[in-house]
């Protein structure tokens, strides 16, 4: 490593970076001026191009943790440790956004910001509370170690029981707010649903930007402990000569 | 293995009967809650029957807080967890059998917690069977996660707070299926009670095999 | 075979490295003392060749398990007497062992003569360990390793908190020990006592080993510190 600044970039996540914000840039384009106003929602529906996505990549990011979990517990893997840590911790942005889109979404089309009867919306903030406390489980510290298995636990502990979750507040609540699958019902105008097609592709490779940033800041981190870990075990072995002096005159 | 559970359990109802702190502090902060949220709702029957059953069940998740704190000081008492380790009982057994042992005693208030229900919110049982096994069942559940998460915070500095933030959520779940089912049993509300018994059931059994798996890794990393 | 076989052995406790590379190897029936200051890592020693911790980087054999993978296996075979005596408060002295002795699959006679060993005198035995004095409680801990009859004894300061006569009941159990074939590790500050049983004198400094000396064997004779035994005192 060079004596130079140390940088999570290289050229692919700057590429990668500039896909995005040229993607973004389209997407607020085709979001706002391309693509018709709903019938019933009016302006409204714009809103399913930054919800939608968010939803989508907040689960997908518990799945990878979920995996990363399984991987640390059993192989103890630390690359697949702070994989789980990076995409709980983006998970956790996703889920809030969602929330927060969702709310005011809900607010012109439900005429409400939060339905308890809403099987998505409760099961996503559930989702939500257990990433924060795998988050807060983290940032406890503690041993290296032991931090990764607690947090492991409670990854796999979370997306274990989301299935469960929803499938009790369906029950609970016997009704849903959500129309039913936007992307496969066909209700959606043409220009709409491929804005919504450009919105997750470029909300997918923002997750990608992020995630490789965020695991190689947790690489880094290691690689920094393992460089304090040679100096530590230097003072340490040198407490050996400065006491033993000491020692043998007991 | 089931002798090494049915240790477990043994020394974990035996140290409770000892010092009896369910007994002396948990019943009756069950109670005082129960009568709080009399209040809370300003004795207006209807409300209060048509809340018993969630009531109820949220008392018992914060009972459940104060037990699985209880068991686990236990071992984190005196180095006992190291003692557990070089014993060489498997880490399985003995989450099995502090779970039971935490279960009986949530199960020991909830009866107690019943007649409460009965005297201070003029509940009547239409289906006793209903409410016996909604109890066994959420108990078993809500007595596995909180197991898990017990030992998950044992090694934690903030442990107090840790517990109930992680294990709050996770049963979400068992409050609204038992209090459901405790309505279908309670004849608050028609509902088929017996389908939420089903759904706790596979909660239970989801969260005890992935505690009985991830107990050994947790009871390793002190 | 060794019994302990540690080559560049590294140990992190968070992120201390309390052991530094340690190269140590014991064989059967030895009694060795470890001695060194405060934090020069001799407890961490200890709970390490009881399986408790993971290696970070080096070689350890215990036993013929190697400590990376098979802890448990090591775990089963040793007795450990840490600073916590790892009793639970709310169970008398004789459930405190029996639960020692079901989960370790021994059979429970042996409760009573450990306890007799170490000098318990019967009136103790229904009395819940929360209410024992510190010296009472570290010979219960001991009796609870000596019911195991490990292999291999790691032993960390244990006449601390001890009376004359509770010293001369360890230093006999030490002893009797090693005469039954079983390799002995202690910690110690109590150096005059300890030195007479041990066969070897190994320092510890830094988390490391500085020096080892192997010490004229004189062993005690286990039989003349057990008449010693006078009146139950405790």
């Amino acid at each position: 490593m060079s004596a130079g600044a140390v940088k999570t970039g290289s050229r692919t996540t700057r590429l990668l970076g500039f896909a995005v914000l040229v993607g973004v840039l389209a997407l607020i384009l085709l979001g706002f001026f391309g693509a018709p106003e709903d019938d019933e929602q009016r302006d409204a529906v714009r809103m399913i191009f930054v919800h939608v996505p968010s939803a989508f990549l907040t689960y997908t990011a518990l799945v990878i943790t979920a995996v990363g979990s399984a991987m640390w517990l059993w192989k103890r893997s630390r690359w697949w440790d702070i994989v789980a840590h990076s995409a709980a911790e983006i998970g956790v942005i996703f889920c809030g956004l969602t929330l927060f889109t969702g709310s005011i979404w809900g607010r012109p089309t439900w005429n409400t910001y939060w339905d308890w009867g809403d099987v998505r919306l409760v099961t996503t903030l559930i989702l939500f509370l257990m990433l924060v406390g795998c988050l807060a489980l983290r940032s406890a510290g503690g041993d290296e170690d032991a931090v990764a298995t607690r947090a492991a636990v409670v990854g796999l502990l979370a997306a274990v029981n989301v299935p469960i979750i929803n499938r009790s507040v369906e029950w609970w609540s016997n009704r849903t707010l959500h129309q039913k699958s936007s992307l496969t019902d066909g209700n959606l105008e043409d220009l709409t649903l491929f804005t919504l097609v450009v919105g997750i592709v470029v909300w997918a490779l923002f997750f990608v930007w992020a995630m490789i940033h965020r695991f190689r800041i947790g690489w880094l981190e290691r690689q920094l402990r393992a460089i304090d870990l040679e100096t530590a075990l230097v003072q340490r072995r040198a407490e050996a000569s400065t006491e033993s002096a000491g020692e043998t005159s007991q | 293995m089931f002798a090494d559970i049915w240790l477990v359990i043994n020394k974990d109802i035996r140290i409770e009967w000892r010092s009896r702190v369910t007994l002396s502090q948990v019943v009756p902060f069950a109670l005082t809650v129960l009568v709080l949220f009399g209040f809370a709702l300003d004795a207006n029957r209807e409300v209060l029957a048509a809340a018993t059953s969630g009531l109820f069940w949220l008392t018992v998740l914060f009972v459940a807080v104060v037990a699985v704190q209880r068991s686990t000081a236990i071992e984190t008492a005196d180095g006992a967890r190291r003692a557990l380790l070089l014993a060489g009982i498997e880490p399985s057994s003995v989450f099995v059998g502090k779970a039971l042992a935490v279960a009986a005693q949530i199960l020991g208030v909830e009866v107690l917690m019943v007649g409460g229900v009965l005297v201070f919110y003029d509940a009547t049982v239409e289906s006793l069977p209903l409410l016996l096994a909604t109890c066994a069942v959420a108990t078993l559940a809500i007595a596995a996660s909180g197991t898990l998460l017990g030992a998950l915070a044992a090694g934690v500095r903030a442990r107090e707070t840790v517990l109930p933030i992680l294990l709050l959520p996770v049963l979400a779940p068992v409050l609204i299926a038992a209090s459901r089912a405790f309505d279908d049993a309670l004849g608050v509300v028609a509902v088929d009670g017996w389908a939420w018994l089903g759904l706790l059931a596979g909660f239970g059994a989801v969260n005890a095999l992935l505690g009985a798996l991830a107990y050994g890794p947790l009871l390793e990393e002190t | 075979m060794s019994i302990v076989a540690l080559r560049g052995a590294v140990v992190l406790l968070g992120r201390f490295p309390a052991l530094s590379g340690v190269d140590l190897e014991v064989d059967a029936a030895e009694v060795v003392l470890l001695q060194g200051p405060n934090g020069a890592g001799k407890s961490t020693l200890l709970r390490f060749c009881a399986g408790l911790l993971r290696p970070h980087s080096g070689s350890a054999v215990v036993l013929g398990h190697d400590l990376r993978e098979s802890r448990p296996a090591v775990r089963r075979s040793v007795g450990l007497l840490g600073h916590d005596t790892a009793l639970y408060d709310d169970l008398t002295i004789t459930e405190n062992l029996q639960f020692l002795a079901r989960a370790s699959r021994i059979e429970l006679e042996a409760v009573g003569s450990a306890l007799d060993r170490l000098g318990v005198s019967a009136r103790l035995h229904d009395v819940v360990a929360g209410r024992l004095s510190a010296g009472q409680r570290r010979r219960v801990a001991l009796a609870g390793v000596a019911l195991r009859r490990p292999e291999l004894w790691l032993l960390d300061e244990p006449h601390a908190g001890l009376d004359q006569w509770g010293r001369d009941l360890v230093d006999g159990l030490v002893a009797e020990a090693a005469a039954d074939g079983a390799t002995v590790l202690v910690a110690s500050h109590e150096l005059d006592r300890t030195l007479d049983l041990a066969t070897r004198r190994v320092t510890v400094a830094g988390g490391a080993i500085t020096a080892d000396v192997v010490a004229a064997a004189s062993a005690v004779d286990p039989s003349g510190v057990q008449s010693n035994r006078g009146a139950d005192v405790c």
